[in-house]
């Protein structure tokens, strides 16, 4: 079962390695692992995607809580939250087929940030589900590398966690 | 403006330390410069891990956080085993090391090493201090995270020239940290539950653990089973809360547990756990355990509930809190049937065989028990030695036990016992080793005889790390490797060395007069004790 974490953490220096070692240390498996402050530059929002069954999403919960850095903790639930990523993607274009890929990229949402004679580089931020359909159009050109910033969540309407 | 390191001296100065272990080098020299001007008694111990083991044996006595220092680099690394031991244990402790100045810091110099990074997965918090004036905050938080909720290490790491910065000293008169509020009171819901759970059960029994000590509620444990008429099992950690001859109590259970207490854990209906946190040793199949049992499970750790164990009553807080309110209410149930039961399963008996021309170290501990006061601090150290120390030392009311249950770190005992002997000056103080774990601390026989410490030692020489050689017999086809350690060295004639007063005891005949000697000493006392190389642990 993946699930989504989110956690507030003090913006000082050490805490993400206090978080990321906790991971490795209790063996808990993360898909991917975000972190940027917050409109308070004090607070830091960590956001985890994490795979295992309850017991081990209970156990992380309560081991991130035990954390003196860990302000707040919060499980979301898949149909309460809006997720998104931001990937970089460079693939193989020669000038015949830009104008197709293109077509692709402006029916996805993506936005070609960088152009060379033999090679494209797209912008694209999205749900992994969207993600993983746009990966699949496009890998028929070659995908020759990607860079992803790992999933950041926020709850749906008005609610907030702070 | 004072110095931040004359600040880190007045701040220990402001939390009542009487009493700190340590070892000086270069990069914490600043702040040993600050320490000759204070009454701050400081134990010069031979191994930093000591300073980190005597500093544990002070607090738990205490109850007060210990206080260890050590200088950068190799300082700091022998410390970690004792801040691990510390953490597992859950004992408070603030260690202060040295740290190479901030403009070298990553540089790979001289006796640098990154300890806040390496000591990460076993301190409860820890800091780097890079502003000098931050000094009285770290100092009044590593205090209150140390000696609070779940007990632990905390670290701190101060580089030479922060040491040497002036500051405006003001310590702070309270703590602000919006992340960190540990649970006290339990909640009223859980209680209730907790005391119909009990009162309607058959057959229930309390597991008592170290937390009890840690939250200081021995007292109120013991008028909690005696209110609600709940037999008691110890875990290791949790021995001495209960007289060993008390009859609501039956000793401690586990892989190396005495029979009938663990009879009674796995024929009772409902368990109530309270500081204590079903460790392997402690509870090797939880949940065959559980099975069909109301398990109740009180700790102030809301991540150790559910861990190891399902829980069907979960309570967070303070023991003691949580004690004094279980102890307020009335039970009408007095489980006379089970007590039936249990005194039956307390008349089972393990035997033990003498063998000719040595010291059965079982019955050995049984009658030094007997010769020493009530209020003994007894201290065992890991392996055989510890377990025929949790079995047959008689303890007594007031009486209390100390050892690393949860690290089983060898070389523990000796320098606890220091620190215990120097907060209970009063009290006899009893370390019980094996030759094996004797030399990883014999080093420490000078800061005994330096501090003047009345320390009693057992040496347990069985001339094998009888342990290990036990699992290579029973589980490796008795290939017998590495375990033994040989006839060497005279310990008596070591200790003698020291200048400590020693002797040799071979017969169980001449047992009585040489423990009789033993404890009518003044003064440090080192009694080597020959037992039969194949002694078995149970």
């Amino acid at each position: 079962m993946k699930y989504t974490v989110s956690v507030l953490v003090e913006n000082h220096a050490g805490v993400l390695s206090r978080i990321s070692g906790l991971f490795a240390r209790r063996g808990f498996n993360i898909d991917s692992l975000a972190v940027g402050a917050t409109n308070d530059p004090t607070i830091s929002r960590i956001t985890i995607i994490a795979d295992g069954d309850e017991h081990t999403a209970q156990q992380l919960e309560k081991q991130l809580n035990k954390l003196v850095d860990t302000i707040k903790v919060r499980m979301l639930s898949a149909d309460e939250l809006i997720e998104r990523e931001l990937q970089l993607i460079k693939i193989n274009a020669a000038p015949a087929q830009r104008s197709e890929i293109l077509t692709l990229c402006d029916l996805m949402g993506a936005k070609v940030i960088d152009l060379t004679a033999t090679s494209m580089t797209i912008e694209i931020s999205d749900s992994t589900e969207v993600l993983q359909r746009f990966h699949s159009l496009i890998e028929g050109y070659g995908i020759k590398e990607i860079v992803r910033t790992g999933t950041i969540a926020i709850q749906k309407g008005a609610v907030t966690i702070r | 403006m004072i110095t931040a390191a004359e600040a880190m001296v007045k701040c220990l100065e402001l939390e009542g330390v009487k009493v700190v272990f340590g070892y000086p080098g270069a990069a914490i020299c600043p702040f040993y410069d600050k320490l000759y001007e204070s009454d701050i008694h400081h134990v010069l111990v031979r191994h930093e891990a000591n300073a980190g083991h005597a500093a544990s044996g002070y607090a738990r006595m205490t109850g007060q956080p210990g206080v260890c220092i050590a200088t950068s680099g190799p300082g700091a690394t022998n410390l970690l085993t004792a801040i691990a031991t510390a953490y597992a244990d859950s004992i408070p402790l603030i260690c202060i090391t040295g740290q190479v100045s901030t403009d070298q810091i990553g540089c790979d110099v001289f006796q640098e090493v990154d300890i806040t990074g390496a000591a990460e997965p076993f301190v409860k918090y820890s800091y780097l201090v890079k502003e000098a004036a931050d000094i009285p905050r770290i100092f009044k938080e590593a205090f209150y995270l140390a000696g609070t909720g779940r007990k632990g290490p905390v670290l701190i790491d101060v580089p030479q020239d922060v040491q040497m910065r002036m500051i405006n000293f003001e310590y702070p008169s309270e703590i602000r940290m919006r992340t960190y509020k540990p649970a006290f009171k339990g909640n009223p819901l859980q209680i209730q539950r907790i005391h119909d759970a009990v009162n309607s059960a058959e057959k229930p029994l309390l597991i008592v653990g170290g937390g009890v000590f840690l939250s200081g509620a021995e007292k109120e444990l013991r008028s909690f089973a005696q209110k609600a008429h709940i037999p008691a099992v110890s875990t290791m950690m949790g021995l001495s809360v209960f007289p060993t001859d008390d009859p609501m109590y039956l000793g401690m259970i586990g892989m190396h547990g005495l029979r009938s207490a663990n009879t009674a854990m796995n024929t009772c209906d409902t368990i109530v756990m309270i500081g204590a946190r079903v460790g392997d040793r402690a509870v090797r199949s939880p949940s065959f355990l559980a099975e069909g049992k109301t398990i109740i499970h009180i700790d102030v750790d809301p991540a150790e509930i559910g861990k190891n164990i399902s829980v069907d009553i979960p309570l967070v807080g303070d023991c003691r809190e949580i004690l004094t309110e279980l102890c307020a209410m009335e039970y009408d149930n007095d489980h006379a049937e089970w007590h039936t039961e249990i005194h039956e399963i307390k008349n089972i008996v393990s035997t033990n065989e003498e063998t000719e021309g040595y010291i059965n170290p079982k019955v050995f501990i049984r009658r030094l028990s007997d010769r020493l006061p009530d209020d003994t601090i007894c201290v065992a150290d890991v392996g055989s030695n510890q377990i025929w120390t949790c079995n047959n030392f008689g303890f007594r009311e007031g009486g209390r036990f100390l050892t690393t249950g949860g690290m089983g770190t060898m070389g523990y005992s000796l320098p606890c016992a220091l620190g215990a002997k120097l907060s209970s000056p009063d009290r006899e103080v009893v370390a019980i080793c094996g030759d094996g774990s004797f030399q990883m601390q014999m080093m420490e026989l000078a800061t005994v005889i330096q501090e003047n410490a009345a320390v009693k030692i057992i040496i347990m020489k069985n001339k094998r790390l009888g342990m290990v050689r036990e699992l290579q017999t029973k589980n490796y086809e008795n290939r017998l490797i590495a375990t033994d350690i040989g006839n060497y060295p005279d310990f008596v004639a070591l200790a003698k060395a020291y200048g400590i007063e020693a002797d040799r005891v071979s017969t169980m005949a001449e047992a009585e007069e040489k423990i009789e000697k033993l404890a009518s000493s003044k003064s440090a006392y080192l009694l080597e004790c020959n037992v039969y190389k194949l002694e078995s642990t149970l």
